[in-house]
């Protein structure tokens, strides 16, 4: 099958944004850690999916410079950029809020983000598959992590067991978009580059369901944004809460460009 | 693959006969390299943490294939750095880094002589990670995980602090025997 370098070059921003921009969430956590543990803790989940979003980024770029006299390097996209640029999923821009809401974030990402980067290992383009079979293991990782915390939290106290709940429930509405498929998906699909991430549901809806029953976490069930035809972040539809993100990202290069150090 | 820069080195010996070649024996470059720590782990080389996965000359070009740890190890650009200070210091006057990702990096590369190594430097070696118990979907907390052994005393009682610690590839952990805290190298 067929597909423009243009295809893969938006199919690489999806992947390399969206770890970019919960790579910035997580930073922001740093020296507001409930513990100095999970500080540090945060903060190297952080470092890692921002050194992933750097692959992809630079692949992007790369691929950019096949159909574009002048395609974008890494820091290029990642900070010159505006909003409406941006491919990252809805999920990954919402605001860190307490403990509970970026555990919540991070164990819905986890459980779907393993499940991409494995099926992606096996992608006929053979960097998507090499970069993939790299950010798994740490992907699988993070998984851990954050499992062990919807646990703790889940059942814990009655007020960390709330806490947990109510950030379950309040993010729910964002996890539709990690198994929406568009038409230029579907092209990368067909030609076996991309994953269908329809496909993943089931499994990762299994999987969750299993943590939140052990967790003594009620699974929730909104129907709102869910659904594999929704448009959201990948289609460049974002949430009020990414310019906020990025004033604080991109501050630096916009004020002094090309700033180095 | 994608190459970094070429740096041309001010030590570049000239090509003329009688002088010493541009070309160093294999066995020197080896050892060159095997003298570069990582910065994070300064007790073992880039060598024995498997790091280098290929030399080769190519004219009067030294290539070296170089993969990553993490993503996101920020000691990467300190490490090409001194590859390059090595290699000139050296001699070699073209050196290309190429950075390879496959295979992922493991754990499992590092050298037995290395682990010895980094116990004595206070860091728990890696398990191998076929030993690892696969977590995945089930609870860490509640379904044990492997005995990592004090570095210090040797107790195997110990207990987990935190999954991350001072670097992206160590864990934190506290031994109940002796209460020192210390790193574990993440299986990975």
């Amino acid at each position: 099958m067929p597909y423009a370098d243009a295809d893969l070059f938006e199919y690489l921003l999806r992947l390399g944004d969206t770890d970019v921009v919960m790579a910035q969430r997580l930073g922001e956590w740093i020296g507001h850690g409930p513990i100095l543990e999970e500080d540090i803790a945060l903060a190297n989940v952080g470092l890692d999916l921002l050194g992933q979003g750097r692959l992809w980024l630079q692949y992007a770029g790369e691929v950019e410079t096949r159909f574009r006299s002048n395609g974008r390097t890494e820091d290029q996209l990642a900070f010159l950029r505006d909003g409406s640029g941006f491919r990252n999923l809805l999920l990954a821009e919402q605001p860190n809020g307490d403990f509970a809401q970026t555990t919540a974030r991070q164990f819905y990402f986890d459980a779907w983000h393993v499940r991409l980067l494995r099926a992606l290992s096996s992608s006929v383009d053979q960097r998507i598959a090499e970069i993939a079979a790299k950010a798994v293991k740490e992907a699988t990782y993070h998984a851990e992590r954050s499992i062990a915390w919807v646990l703790r939290l889940g059942d814990g106290t009655d007020e960390s067991h709330a806490r947990m709940q109510h950030a379950l429930d309040a993010l729910w509405m964002y996890t539709g978009e990690m198994f929406a498929a568009d038409p230029l998906e579907e092209t990368l699909v067909a030609a076996r580059v991309a994953v269908d991430v329809r496909l993943l549901r089931e499994p990762w809806l299994a999987a969750i369901r299993n943590v939140l029953d052990e967790a003594t976490l009620t699974l929730p069930q909104g129907e709102w944004m869910q659904g594999a035809g929704m448009r959201g972040g990948k289609q460049g539809l974002h949430t009020e809460h990414l310019g906020h993100l990025l004033t604080e990202m991109q501050f630096l290069q916009r004020a002094y460009p090309g700033a180095v150090w | 693959m994608y190459r970094d820069l070429i740096l041309p080195t001010a030590a570049a010996a000239p090509n003329v006969p009688g002088l010493a070649p541009l070309r160093r024996a294999m066995a020197a470059v080896w050892e060159a390299l095997g003298s570069v720590p990582d910065p994070e782990v300064p007790a073992v080389s880039v060598v024995e943490l498997g790091l280098i996965r290929q030399v080769e000359w190519r004219e009067e070009e030294l290539i070296v294939h170089l993969t990553t740890t993490y993503s996101g190890c920020p000691a990467a650009d300190m490490i090409r750095t001194l590859i390059h200070e090595q290699l000139a210091a050296l001699g070699v006057a073209h050196v290309t880094l190429v950075t390879q990702l496959a295979p992922a990096w493991s754990t499992d590369w590092i050298a037995p002589e290395a682990r010895s190594k980094l116990r004595a430097y206070g860091i728990a070696p890696p398990h191998l990670t076929a030993e690892r118990i696969d977590v995945a979907g089930i609870s860490p907390l509640r379904h044990g995980t492997l005995r990592v052994p004090c570095p210090l005393c040797g107790s195997s009682r110990t207990s987990l602090l935190s999954q991350f610690g001072s670097t992206a590839c160590k864990a934190q952990y506290r031994c109940d025997a002796c209460l020192e805290p210390f790193d574990y190298f993440k299986p990975h």
